[in-house]
């Protein structure tokens, strides 16, 4: 298990340096940042005072030497736009994605692993048939409308909740529903399909078998290999949540960090744009490193391969 | 995304859904939402039309334009004379205070002046400051200020973008410092900064008696960031917005049909123009380059009708490249109707009886930039459509040129030619068409003090333009304005909503 996890750990740095490179690389080609901070009315002149200034004159070996060597100490530099520290900017930011990413995603697995295993052992059955409903409707909704949906249903006709911002729990409730059924629907048929097939194989009916009961056949030995993929597929949605809930964030006025990324590109805010990509590809790698390491110890068979 | 999510679709659901609005009234705020993240409120250092709204609530000018007559009065200043071409003294108003306490004179006028005047500080929009060389004190309350040439607009710079910091603090604090914590003289003053989310104003009760501002009414502005136009008009709906604006022309005539809001429509400064590239950067044989194709062109293009069917509101077609109520906007130019018939036989006459090619580039408003290559085609013209972002518009005009472009242009809303005309026909990069004349003509509009000889030069630069159609220029922009029954409010042209101005009914 020390020699795999290590190995995951080497290549989850690889990875992490490889897209640290890229996305400086990327935002070269994007433009030219100086033209766009020094904004609509700048002459030919003061671009060129803002490229000196900003340093994008510089050979770009050495500017990505600096802001590696900073980035490593949490300073990212100031963003351009606001003027302010990008890692203040980030950690502000961060906590509304955060939250909702975690509160999207326990949502997401709270309801969509009982609907798989309910739908897995009564297959073509009545709640099989809800369940596909729920997971096509998911699948086909765009986030923007059932989003304004339950705006209209929650926050105008009743009005119980409020339709936008990020100051209480009661903020969080719908964000979180849309965010969360977004991903449910591939959550709840991976476990489904899954599940069928653990089902079907020897060692379940083994136990059963040996009389154990129907609880403990489902959870101690079919859940448990059933969920290897889930596993796998919830980590890589919680990087997607984490960095691309925009059009939620967008909807709700929740000014989270996907929002900010998105703004930040269109605003050429380069400092902001570099670490926030760092940061949500360091997500993606952190998850997967973690649900490597969650399905090794779930199935042992993994850690040798 | 934007356009996906701003479908009528889903505003016509939130529509059916809608009660009546509660407004604040009662507990004295107003709930207002800004559709655009403002990077920083420190007013020198953004670019942003919320940055501008902001900036004349919490500070004050030295001068001020009152917006419908035009005229102008002194504010921080009680008055002014011009000493030669590029000196001119003010006297200042005695016994203001900023919102922290410290009083104003002139040390803060002269420390202002020489930060915003040095370039190095890096100031936002170079040209509000950079005509101005220093200040000095020449007694507590007299102050003079030295101009690098001279620049007879210096007036309504000082009563638009240059306003008036506290010394001491500004040098403890920065631009970040003012950003997070403004303190003006304004007549609001600022509660709390959450960058580009959250601002909460309350009035000045300290706010000085004199001001050609008035007084600020209403007790509490709470201002939030909502980008989804959708999401602000639930807020509006559920009360927990008084006043929204640039609400899309289709939605604020639902919204006016409802009858439990105040829709109010209003012409901005910006106006909307086609360049040409009259000077042949993108190559010689290039047909822009022939007037009788820029004049087919302006010619092909029915400019009333795409304000009816898709500005709407009091948009307005524009003839002359500069906004009406701007200094010098000469009104008297060539006009160009829409007439189909004879921008064919332009094209003939210019060589292009089969009609032409021509890579047409904008970056907002597809909708508008369809319809005009719609008209196009209609004379035979086939132009390659490019929708680019701003920035990389801008960068590829700069640096390459383009054969003709759509852009927008809101003169910061500066009443005075020289912020619209002479931005673009100086030999800047951006100027397509290097006409030494119209350059010469506005070199002397631009630096004479003398009003008439002014208007008399911007004349002849415009005439020229219009002649040669150079540009077309299109029409002005509007914006629409919605907001709670109980609020008492009339938009301005100069789209810069003046929260001290509204009140309560």
């Amino acid at each position: 298990m020390l020699v795999y996890t290590l190995k995951r750990l080497g290549l989850a740095l690889l990875v992490t340096l490889a897209v640290s490179m890229l996305s400086f690389a990327l935002l070269y080609l994007s433009g030219d940042p100086a033209a766009a901070i020094a904004g609509e009315t700048a002459s030919a002149s003061d671009i060129e005072a803002v490229r000196h200034y900003y340093g994008f004159d510089r050979p770009w070996v050495v500017q990505y030497g600096e802001w590696m060597f900073n980035a490593i100490r949490g300073d990212f530099g100031e963003s351009y736009y606001f003027k302010l520290p990008v890692s203040q900017l980030v950690s502000e930011r961060l906590s509304v994605t955060m939250i909702l990413g975690v509160c999207g995603i326990s949502f997401a697995l709270l309801t969509a692993v009982p609907l798989g295993v309910a739908a897995a052992v009564r297959p073509n059955s009545f709640i099989d048939r809800i369940a596909l409903f729920i997971s096509v409707m998911g699948q086909a909704m765009p986030s923007f409308w059932f989003g304004l949906v339950l705006i209209v249903i929650f926050s105008i006709k009743f009005r119980i909740l409020p339709p936008s911002g990020s100051d209480g729990w009661q903020n969080f409730v719908m964000p979180t529903v849309v965010l969360g059924y977004y991903a449910m629907p591939a959550i709840m048929r991976l476990t489904r399909a899954g599940m069928l097939d653990v089902l079907g194989a020897d060692y379940v009916r083994t136990a059963r078998a040996k009389g154990a009961g129907e609880f403990r056949v489902m959870f101690k030995h079919a859940l448990r290999n059933a969920i290897i993929p889930v596993v796998s597929l919830a980590a890589v949605q919680m990087g997607f949540m984490l960095g691309g809930s925009i059009v939620v964030e967008s909807i709700f006025a929740l000014h989270g960090a996907g929002y900010l990324a998105w703004e930040s590109i269109g605003r050429n805010d380069l400092p902001t744009v570099q670490a926030l990509i760092l940061i949500f590809s360091l997500f993606y790698i952190v998850f997967t490193f973690l649900s490597d390491l969650l399905n090794a110890w779930l199935d042992p068979r993994m850690r040798v391969g | 995304m934007k356009q996906i999510l701003k479908g009528a679709g889903v505003f016509a659901l939130v529509l059916a859904a809608s009660g009546a609005a509660q407004a604040d009234k009662a507990s004295d705020t107003l709930n207002i939402a800004f559709t655009k993240e403002l990077e920083n409120v420190d007013s020198f250092y953004n670019s942003a039309r919320e940055g501008v709204i902001l900036q004349r609530s919490i500070w004050d000018g030295l001068i001020y334009r009152d917006p419908y007559s035009g005229e102008y009065t002194g504010n921080l200043a009680t008055d002014w004379t011009w000493v030669d071409d590029v000196t001119l003294d003010l006297n200042l108003r005695e016994g203001v205070t900023f919102h922290n306490g410290e009083p104003f004179d002139a040390d803060d006028v002269v420390a202002t002046v020489n930060w915003v005047a040095d370039e190095k500080n890096g100031v936002k929009t170079q040209r509000n400051v950079n005509w101005m060389k220093s200040a000095e004190k020449l007694e507590q309350f007299k102050v003079r200020i030295h101009l690098k040439d001279p620049f007879p607009a210096a007036i309504e710079y000082l009563a638009g973008p240059v306003s008036i910091y506290p010394n001491e603090y500004y040098a403890k604090v920065g631009p970040t410092g003012m950003g997070l914590n403004p303190v003006g003289t304004g007549p609001y003053k600022v509660v709390s900064v959450e960058p580009g989310k959250h601002f909460v104003l309350e009035k000045y009760e300290n706010y000085h008696k004199d001001s050609p501002k008035g007084q600020p009414k209403i007790g509490h502005l709470d201002i939030r960031t909502i980008p989804d136009f959708n999401t602000q008009a639930a807020e509006l709906f559920s009360g927990g917005l008084d006043w929204i604006w640039q609400v899309p022309p289709d939605q604020a005539e639902s919204l006016g049909a409802m009858g439990s809001f105040t829709v109010a429509n209003e012409s901005t400064m910006r106006i909307g123009y086609l360049t040409f590239d009259g000077a042949g950067r993108t190559g010689a044989g290039n047909p822009l380059t022939k007037k009788l194709v820029r004049q087919a062109i302006s010619h092909a293009i029915d400019r009333k009708t795409i304000v009816a069917a898709l500005l709407k509101g009091n948009s307005r077609v524009v003839n002359s490249f500069c906004f009406p109520s701007q200094f010098g906007c000469e009104q008297d130019v060539t006009t160009y109707d829409y007439d189909p018939q004879k921008a064919k036989e332009l094209l003939a006459e210019a060589g292009y009886p089969d009609g032409l090619e021509i890579d047409f580039y904008a970056y907002r408003n597809r909708e508008y930039a369809e319809a005009m290559l719609g008209y196009l085609e209609a004379v035979g013209i086939k132009t390659n459509f490019k929708l680019l972002q701003y920035s990389a518009l801008r960068e590829l005009t700069m640096k390459e040129g383009v054969p003709m472009s759509f852009q927008t242009w809101g003169s910061y809303s500066i009443n005075d030619a020289s912020a619209s005309v002479s931005q673009y026909f100086k030999f800047g990069s951006l100027d397509t068409t290097q006409d030494q004349q119209i350059k010469d003509w506005l070199d002397v509009a631009d630096s004479s003090v003398d009003p008439e000889k002014r208007k008399e030069y911007y004349s002849k630069a415009l005439k020229r333009i219009a002649d040669e159609a150079f540009w077309l220029p299109l029409f002005s922009y509007n914006a629409n304005y919605v907001f709670t029954q109980d609020l008492d409010y009339a938009p301005t042209t100069d789209a810069i909503p003046r929260f001290f101005q509204m009140s309560w009914k």
